[in-house]
This record gives structure tokens, sequence and C-alpha cells, in this order.
């Protein structure tokens, strides 16, 4: 259960950030989670939102260059030890991680952890196997909007 | 399918006789007109005249193709500093067309045309159509600039003569280039490579194939473009991309082409005579070794123009070429010697940053060369536009390709220069010749 992720390239100028989210605002679009990774030169944005192939192709119009790819989203207790359990799991496996980012949920007391593996569908196995509870894009969607 | 020795001649367009004749046979008739030239430049041209007298040089001192050295260079600038009329060696009466262009800076330089000049133009353009393999019933789109340049009209009357039909679509309006590729089944485009290179991406835009287009040849100059560069339009549209060469000041498109060899392109030598000179020395250069192109109009009667220094940096190819045209061939001109830069010490071209590029990426990306001077030194910076191709979503991903890039470009330079990863569409696009480099240095 594999969801898809908004990968967006980003100069490292100020307001792009903002005219990024102007875009997806004005268009209805929702971002349900974000994550930045950023370097000197450059930055990676990373997006949850409900309609991807629509705010990819109109980041693209926008002149923004976006990628979408696979990460997994799992749900764990908002507590210690939530996370290190899954890299538990993976490390067994053979797995690593390429990045992850995490964000809680209305409710509060659980907590999402979004992953990108190097091998995504093996990983998605140990962790359906380790029991543990992968949300899909409905129950991730759900989950946001409370 | 070899063609046999003696079907060769069945299969030259005959306006192309000249491209074969006997070595000996074309320099005599280069001998022949480069005298008859200069007496009629000398009897008809102030400023040619002035410069003979100075040196003591008479025309009936050019006894040699050789003595052609004795002869004084011209320059743009005479070009400009004569404007508009004074090296027309003809009565006003006499001139049927004007063209002109436009000098980065100030004043523009016009060009004029007797009748006859404009039939042989005709005839260059039709030799060089023909060594693209183009002939009657091929459809070609013009995308050159109609007006005051001289690509758009020059390749017009050439396809005309060659009794092509032409399509005189002239620039712009990608969208449309297109369709009309499409739609009136298009065999042949006219442009400027980087118009191309732009097209290219558009149709990727508008999701057309190119086996919907039955274009098969892209005649593409009026700016150095490089053979990585042929490759790349060639493997993604399946055309075959020659490169043409022409310059306004000697008579417009039509003064060489690349044949289906590719080895470099044909000059048609009976017209315009060609030396390479040192850029430094002006001390002649051997065949096959860099140095600036001279070239010297050797049947314009309206504005000859002696030994033009033109900047473009080349060799001359001696050896005969496979495709049986005996007229000699130069190397594909990628470098202008006034395109040159320095950066600490090292002398740069753009066309070697473009080569790096395309090496790493396969498909030559937007890019733009920055210079800037930072406490009395010299620095540059090339930028790259980011494309889906190349971004992945990992920052190691980024990076792998931001270090692939500036070691291509430092192993062909042999400095480091800074490379910046910039987002799509930052850098401005052209539509007619590509400005690589934006010069931020005062
Ligand atoms: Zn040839």
């Amino acid at each position: 259960m594999k969801l898809k992720q908004l990968s967006v390239f980003l100069e490292n100028k100020p307001g792009r950030l903002r005219e990024l989210c102007a875009v997806l605002a004005e268009n209805g679009i929702n971002i349900i989670t974000l994550s930045l990774a950023d370097t000197e030169q450059f930055g990676i944005l990373r997006l949850i939102v409900k309609k991807h192939d629509q705010a990819k192709e109109l980041l693209e119009k926008n002149g923004f260059v976006a990628k979408l790819t696979d990460v997994v989203a799992v749900e764990v207790m908002d507590e210690p030890g939530g996370l290190s359990s899954i890299l538990k799991i993976e490390e067994e496996s053979g797995i690593s991680v390429e990045y992850m980012y995490a964000f809680t949920i209305k409710s509060g007391e659980k907590a999402v952890l979004l992953f990108r593996f190097d091998d995504m569908d093996k990983a998605v196995d140990a962790l359906q196997k380790a029991g543990l509870n992968i949300l899909g894009s409905v129950e991730l969607y759900q989950r946001a909007e409370g | 399918m070899h063609a046999q020795w003696n079907d060769r001649e069945s299969l030259v367009h005959p306006t192309s006789a000249p491209d074969y004749m006997r070595e000996e046979q074309l320099r005599t008739l280069q001998l022949q007109r480069l005298r008859a030239i200069t007496k009629h430049t000398y009897d008809n041209q102030q400023l040619f005249r002035e410069r003979m007298d100075e040196r003591g040089v008479k025309p009936e001192d050019i006894q040699s193709l050789e003595d052609i050295r004795k002869l004084p260079f011209t320059r743009k600038t005479d070009l400009r500093d004569t404007y508009p009329y004074g090296l027309f060696a003809v009565p006003m009466n006499e001139v049927v067309r004007l063209h002109a262009s436009s000098g980065t800076t100030g004043k523009p330089i016009v060009v004029a045309y007797t009748k006859e000049d404009i039939e042989v133009w005709n005839e260059v353009m039709v030799r060089t159509f023909a060594c693209a393999g183009l002939h009657s019933g091929d459809i070609i789109q013009n995308a050159y600039g109609y007006g005051l340049f001289t690509g758009g009209l020059g390749a017009h009357y050439g396809a005309e003569a060659l009794g092509a039909t032409v399509i005189p679509i002239s620039g712009g309006n990608s969208e449309r280039q297109i369709m009309v590729m499409r739609d009136f089944g298009t065999t042949a485009i006219c442009a400027t490579p980087s118009y191309f290179l732009h097209l290219i991406e558009y149709a990727e835009k508008m999701g057309i194939d190119w086996d919907e287009i039955p274009l098969r040849v892209g005649v593409f100059g009026a700016e150095p473009w490089s053979d990585e560069m042929r490759e790349y339009i060639e493997g993604k549209t399946g055309i075959k991309a020659y490169d043409i060469y022409g310059l306004s000041e000697i008579i417009g498109p039509g003064v060489g082409m690349a044949c289906e060899k590719q080895q470099g392109l044909h000059i048609f030598e009976d017209h315009f005579m060609i030396e390479i000179v040192h850029p430094v020395t002006d001390q002649p250069m051997p065949d096959g070794e860099e140095g600036e192109l001279i070239i010297t109009t050797l049947s314009k009667k309206a504005m000859p123009v002696m030994r033009y220094r033109t900047h473009d940096i080349t060799s001359i190819i001696a050896e005969p070429c496979e495709c049986g045209r005996t007229i000699r061939r130069i190397n594909r001109i990628a470098r202008r010697s006034d395109d040159m830069f320095i950066i600490r010490g090292v002398n740069i071209f753009p066309s070697q940053i473009e080569a790096a590029l395309l090496r790493i990426e396969q498909t030559l990306p937007h890019y733009q060369i920055v210079l800037t001077r930072d406490g009395g030194m010299d620095q540059m910076e090339v930028q790259v536009e980011v494309t889906a191709k190349t971004f992945s979503d990992t920052v190691r991903g980024v990076e792998a390709v931001h270090r692939q890039l500036s070691d291509a470009i430092a192993h062909i330079l042999g400095i480091r220069v800074k490379l910046t990863l910039v987002e799509p569409n930052t850098i401005e696009r052209s539509m007619g010749k590509a400005k690589r480099v934006l010069d931020q240095r005062s």
C-alpha cells in the first residue's frame, strides 16, 4: 500500500515556497502535509495532497519541476519508540530509508510517519508482516481531515 | 543501392555541377574571378582603393591565388563606418535589393545585390539544398525570419529555384509551426538550431510524436552549434540535421553547407574564396590548422567584400570528401573569436560548456553562462535548468547530477567553475539567435 507524494525542486530564493503554496491554494488544493529538505544550493519540497495529478500539472504549468514518487505512510502512537521499532524492522530486512518525515493527526494521540525506502515493495511487505498499520490514501485523507 | 560512377551525373542537380569541378579547373576559375573582382572593387569602392594605394598594390599585382595576401582585409567596422551605402560598387539603379543585419550595438550594416548577385545567391542556395538531398517535390518550411535579415528571403528564393514547395512561415509562433509541419506534410525545415530545440520542447508539451510529422531534413544555421547538438536533434526527431553556413556581409545563407557525409561543410569556392589566418598575427595557417576564416566574394558586384574577417574559428579540410564534391570543406564552426572569454587565464567558448552538458544529460538543457567581476577577478557561473529527467526527489540524487555536470565542465575546461541548478523557465528563451552569455562585468 503505497501513496503518491509530490516532490518539487526549489531554488533557494526567497518567496518561491510561498508562490508554490499560493498556486495550490488558488486552485483549491489542500496540502495535507509537507516537508522541505534543503541544502545551501537548493531545496526539495515533498508534499502530500489529495489531487496529486492535478497538482503536478498545475505546478508544471507554473514553471516548477515536479515529480510523483511512492512513499509509505505508517500510523503509530505518538509516543517514544514508535519510530525506532519501524527502523528496526527495516534494518532486519536489509532495507534502508532514503528519507522520512512525520506529522501528527488531528485527534492528537497518533502520528503518521512517511517513508521513502530504497526498496519500497519489500519494505511494505516487512511492515505488514510485523502487523503495523499502513495507511492507504483514503484512510490518510480521512485522518488528516479529522 | 550504390550509384555507379557514370550514373552520378544523373543524380546531381544540374545547378550543382560546379561542386564536382576538377580541382585545377576550379583554381583557374577562382583566379580569373579574383582578378576581375579585385579590379571591379578597386575601380568602384573608395575604401578599398585607398587601402590598396596606401600599400602600393595594384589589381594587376594579382597573378596567383596566393597573391590575395597582398590585399587589405575588410572588417565589420568598415561596413558600419561606411553606413549605409559606402561600400556599394555599382550605381543605385543596378541595385535590386537591400538587406540589413542588426548590429548588437549602434548602426546596422546594409548589404546590396544586383540582379546577377541575386541569381548567384539563388544558385548557391540550390546547391546548399542539394547537399541536404532536397529536390523538387520537397516541402520546405522556412522558419528563418523574413525581412531585412538575409536568412528568410535567401532560403525562400533558393528553395523556389530548386523547384521545391516553400512554406514562408517565418520565425515564431511555435504552436503554428508544429501544426503546419504536421498538417502540410513538411519534409524539410530551415531554422536556427536553438529555435528548433525550442520546437522540440514545444512539440513534447503539445504531446506530438515526431512519427506523425514527415520531416526528414533540418537546415540549421545562423549561429554556432555543436555536433553533440546535431546528434541530439537527430536522435530526438529522426531527421537528418545539416549545418548551413552564411553571413549577411558575404551574401547571406549559402556560403557553405554540410553534405550527407556530415564531415564538415563544403564551401562554394567558385563564388567564395576562403583563407585561414591566425586571429592575432594574421599569418596564413596551413590546411587542417585552426584560425579565423577569411572570405572574399568572387562574383558579387553590388557590394564586393574583399578578405572579410568573419571572426569564425575553423580549419580547412583539404582531403577530398566521400560524397564526390571537389569543392573543399571547412570544419564545423562551433566558435567565434569574439565569443571567447578568458577566466583565470583559460580561453573559454560557450560551445565547450554545451558539449559538456550534452555529454551528461544527453539532451541539451537550457543553460546560461554568467560572467561577473569580483574583486578584480573575473568569475564565471554556469546556470543549468533542472528538468523532469534530471530531477530526482532525493538530495543525494540532485547533488549527484550537480557533481556530474560540474565534473564534465571541469574536464573540458581544465578549471572548475561554479555551477548552479535553477528552476525551469528561469533562463530567457530565444526565438532567433541563442544568447548564452550574460556578461555582468564592468
Ligand atoms: Zn561532401
